[in-house]
């Protein structure tokens, strides 16, 4: 009893980016939730497809393809300055940060602002039929996050530039790229239904 | 114990640690916690209080149908009270009294000093609260949900249920699915990434892995009940038509978003018992489980299942012929897992020693009630059958012997089981065994009748019926149970009250039992376990070496944890846990005033937004560098690329 076989983890580092990392896992689940959330509304567009003679029903045309596909343009480019904060983050370079967390935003302000027009080009309302709501819901529930997610990187950003930083400040801004990627992944599916289905069914 | 700890770590770093690691007292204080044994203790009182609400309501449904012709409740207060009832006892009890004991018990089992995010556990916690909170309120206020805890449209929508109570039962559903989806990802991460060394995942203890493969259900079955009750609620108040034929929308659309939540659902609450029954049959039958490896993919199996039956719920609403068969089927096989696992137990008690301590004799109560239950499941799926019995008390006795007997048996033999290591404090056999023998027999008088009656054709939900109808000795006999089942309850409380005003106190590993939580003293202190314990083996304190090493090195200035890899865990590095915080709660608190908000206008969801934005930045903002032992900006970099390998550890 007097000697204690141990095992000493005091060289370990404070912390770890990627797979490593909690906030990895935690980003995950947000990511599984929020995935499952896209899916099952789609699931439910595909249901009221059925429902219906023709789609889009008739008397309604279907959402203009212009707005749609530039913000689509510009959620993919996005992906550059993302990609590009993301690796300043895994190498704590707080200038690379800066620069690209601002860059993003930039962008987050762009796709917010084109997202106005995309709801203005549905041509169709929320109350007018079930494929109203439905379309609303989509492009309502994928702007929900990138609002979201602009004001988040809003914050991240912020801190970065005030401090106090934190060494593992730097985990957040790489899971922070992580939940870009997939708010911009998210949105292709639903860009094909909004702006697709009703020209292909 | 304390002198190996002694010799580790001597004793100021001891005080040291538990200092670091103690949560603040007082009224504010407590409105603080983000310890999970803290937060754990709250779910589960919190939801056997709403236990105990609901079981009043039951109790004075049984008394309004003990007779024919009763004018007791009034058809209305009875809508709201079978409601209320089946939306508590789902969503405000058996959900999070489950997770409550995942809180609890998965970091003690995993050998870990804390839960992985425990401010959003904090948070989860006051959303719960605040939900349960306000149903009740709601109720009070005679705003009470009245169309049944599907709260299926047309009948839900404002042409037929024009006041707020609708909207209640929807908003109680954000509230608690927001909490159960926080803990569900906190309770993954921390089973995956907080095992102490040598606990690799094939010697994870089965509870842990029952909660882990519930929590995977959790975020793939929640969201669908949340677009669900969020089209409701657009539907409603905004005038969307997603459940409304006259524009095209339909009604069966909520069926099937419902019931893809709704089945599963049963799995959720079901799975973490079985992980009960799994551990308990190995403690008292002095052995490892039999089929450990059998018994896991068994509930990985039942998961995946789970989802692709959901349809059986619908058969009445005519769909076509060849999704019957399919979803029959499906039904049929996913008694084949459940069928492996009571063949496992079996296995595990014959050839082990059986000590028949009450915890035990609850499993045995479990043993009997499920396997009638999961009878009559499979005699439902059969789709003649189903569309004879669907909506009547056929199926009310079916589903109370699936949940009472597998979710709230176990969870009694949990309580009994766990309650020396929460309180320091024993349960009394002697009135245990009297409690089980009540309930048991309490039970199936309430309910057993219950099958003859809907084979009679008394339909579900009806608030009397006529003396002609034949049916009023049978509804005596279970509501003359439902007596016994309510003496049960208060006679578990009085034992309660007694345990913790007792002097006697619980030894540390009173059944010697073989799992983590075991290895520390009863109530567990501040930081755990002051020396967290490595493993060698599935029953660690059955098979550990005497000399098996323990971890040394966590800072104990700081809420320092050790992260491990997720297959092997191997250490990998060493985190900071985050310290009490007012945020979560106040976070809690204007989400739940948007919530509320938005059931009266949608402008809430706008203007609401603005003070949880507030919140949520105060809840994320850094404590400054002087405050904590953080590291000051700019920083010197020490952590290590994605790619790097750790500095140091390695196989146990």
């Amino acid at each position: 009893m007097s000697e204690v076989r141990t095992l000493d983890v005091s060289a370990l580092p404070p912390g770890a980016f990627g797979s490593r990392s909690l906030m990895w896992w935690g980003t995950l689940g947000i990511v599984l939730i929020e995935g499952t959330v896209f899916a099952l509304a789609i699931g439910a567009y595909f249901f009221l497809v059925t429902r219906y003679p023709s789609w889009p029903p008739s008397g309604l045309v279907a959402p203009d393809l212009m707005w749609g596909t530039v913000n689509t343009l510009v959620l993919l480019a996005s992906m550059v300055p993302n990609q590009l904060a993301k690796r300043a983050g895994e190498r704590v370079n707080l200038a690379g940060v800066r620069l690209w967390m601002v860059v993003c935003l930039l962008f987050g302000v762009a796709f917010n602002a084109i997202r106005v027009y995309e709801f203005r080009h549905l041509n169709v309302t929320w109350d007018h039929d079930a494929y109203g709501s439905i379309v609303w819901l989509l492009l309502g529930l994928h702007t929900t996050h990138i609002v979201t997610d602009f004001l988040d990187t809003a914050v991240l950003t912020m801190l970065m530039f005030t401090g106090p930083v934190e060494e593992r400040r730097y985990i957040d801004v790489e899971e922070n790229a992580v939940y870009w990627y997939f708010v911009v992944l998210a949105w292709l599916p639903i860009y094909g239904v909004i702006y697709w289905a009703p020209r292909l069914i | 114990m304390t002198t190996m700890t002694r010799a580790a770590l001597g004793d100021d770093e001891l005080r040291r640690l538990e200092s670091s690691w103690r949560d603040p007292g007082g009224f504010w204080g407590s409105l603080t916690h983000v310890d999970h044994k803290s937060i754990g203790r709250r779910y589960l009182i919190t939801a056997f209080a709403f236990f105990l609400l609901a079981g009043i309501l039951a109790a004075l449904m049984r008394l309004q149908l003990s007779r024919p012709d009763n004018s007791f409740l009034s058809p209305d207060l009875y809508n709201q009270i079978f409601t209320t009832h089946g939306t508590t006892m789902m969503f405000l009890f058996a959900v999070p009294v489950m997770q409550g004991l995942g809180i609890y018990f998965l970091p003690l089992m995993v050998g870990a000093r804390a839960i992985a995010f425990p401010r959003l556990v904090a948070f989860s916690y006051w959303m719960f609260l605040f939900g349960g909170i306000f149903l009740y309120v709601s109720f009070l206020l005679n705003a009470g949900p009245d169309v049944g805890w599907f709260s299926y449209p047309p009948l839900a929508e404002s042409l037929y249920s024009p006041s707020k109570r609708a909207d209640v039962w929807a908003q109680l559903i954000t509230f608690t699915e927001v909490a159960s989806l926080a803990v569900a990802v906190s309770l993954i991460t921390t089973a995956f990434k907080l095992r102490t060394p040598g606990m690799t995942l094939n010697r994870l203890p089965i509870f842990v892995w029952a909660q882990v493969v519930t929590s995977f259900m959790v975020l793939f079955a929640m969201p669908s009940v949340m677009l669900a009750s969020t089209a409701l609620i657009c539907d409603r108040l905004v005038s969307t038509h997603f459940f409304d034929a006259e524009h095209r929308g339909d009604p069966l659309l909520f069926q099937h978003l419902f019931w893809f939540f709704g089945h599963p659902e049963v799995y959720i609450i079901f799975i973490p018992g079985t992980g009960l029954v799994s551990t308990l049959i190995s403690t008292f039958s002095r052995r490892p489980l039999f089929g450990y490896l059998a018994v896991v993919l068994s509930l990985v199996a039942t998961a995946f299942m789970g989802f692709g039956l959901w349809v059986h719920h619908m058969f009445a609403t005519g769909i076509p012929a060849l999704s019957r068969s399919f979803f029959t089927a499906a039904s049929i096989t996913i008694a084949l897992p459940t069928g492996m696992q009571f063949f496992c137990w079996i296995a595990t008690m014959w050839s082990g020693r059986v000590v028949l301590k009450t915890p035990m004799l609850w499993i045995l109560g479990f043993f009997a009630i499920f396997l009638i239950g999961g009878l009559t499941g499979v005699i439902l799926a059969a789709v003649p059958v189903n569309i004879q019995l669907h909506d009547t008390f056929f199926v009310v006795a079916h589903f109370h012997y699936v949940l009472i007997g597998g979710a709230v048996f176990p969870l009694f033999a949990a309580i009994y089981y766990w309650f020396p290591k929460i309180t320091g404090r024993l349960l009394s056999e002697r009135t245990g065994r009297i409690v089980i023998a009540l309930l048991f027999v309490g039970f199936n008088l309430t309910f057993f009748p219950m099958h003859v009656l809907g084979l009679h054709g008394m339909p579900r939900r009806i608030y009397t019926y006529p003396s002609a109808m034949g049916w009023g000795s049978l509804n005596l006999v279970a509501s003359l149970g439902a007596v016994l089942m309510a003496a049960a309850v208060v006679l578990f409380l009085l034992d309660i009250v007694r345990a913790l005003r007792a002097r006697e106190v619980a030894p540390d590993n009173p059944w010697d039992a073989s799992t983590l939580e075991w290895a520390t003293s009863s109530p567990p202190p501040n930081s755990n376990f002051p020396l967290p314990p490595t493993v060698a083996g599935r029953d660690p304190l059955w098979q550990n070496p005497p000399d098996q090493p323990v971890v040394v090195g966590l800072r104990t200035d700081i809420r320092d944890v050790l992260v491990t890899h997720v297959l092997d865990a191997e250490p990998d590095h060493r985190f900071e846990f985050p310290t009490p915080s007012i945020w979560p709660f106040l976070t809690a608190l204007t989400t739940t005033a948007l919530f509320i908000g938005s059931i009266f206008t949608p402008w809430a969801v706008v203007w609401g937004a603005i003070p949880v934005f507030i919140t949520t930045v105060g809840w994320f903002w850094p404590k400054s560098p002087d405050e904590g032992g953080t590291q000051p900006w700019p920083v010197r970099r020490t952590l290590p690329r994605p790619n790097e390998s750790p500095a140091a550890g390695g196989a146990i």
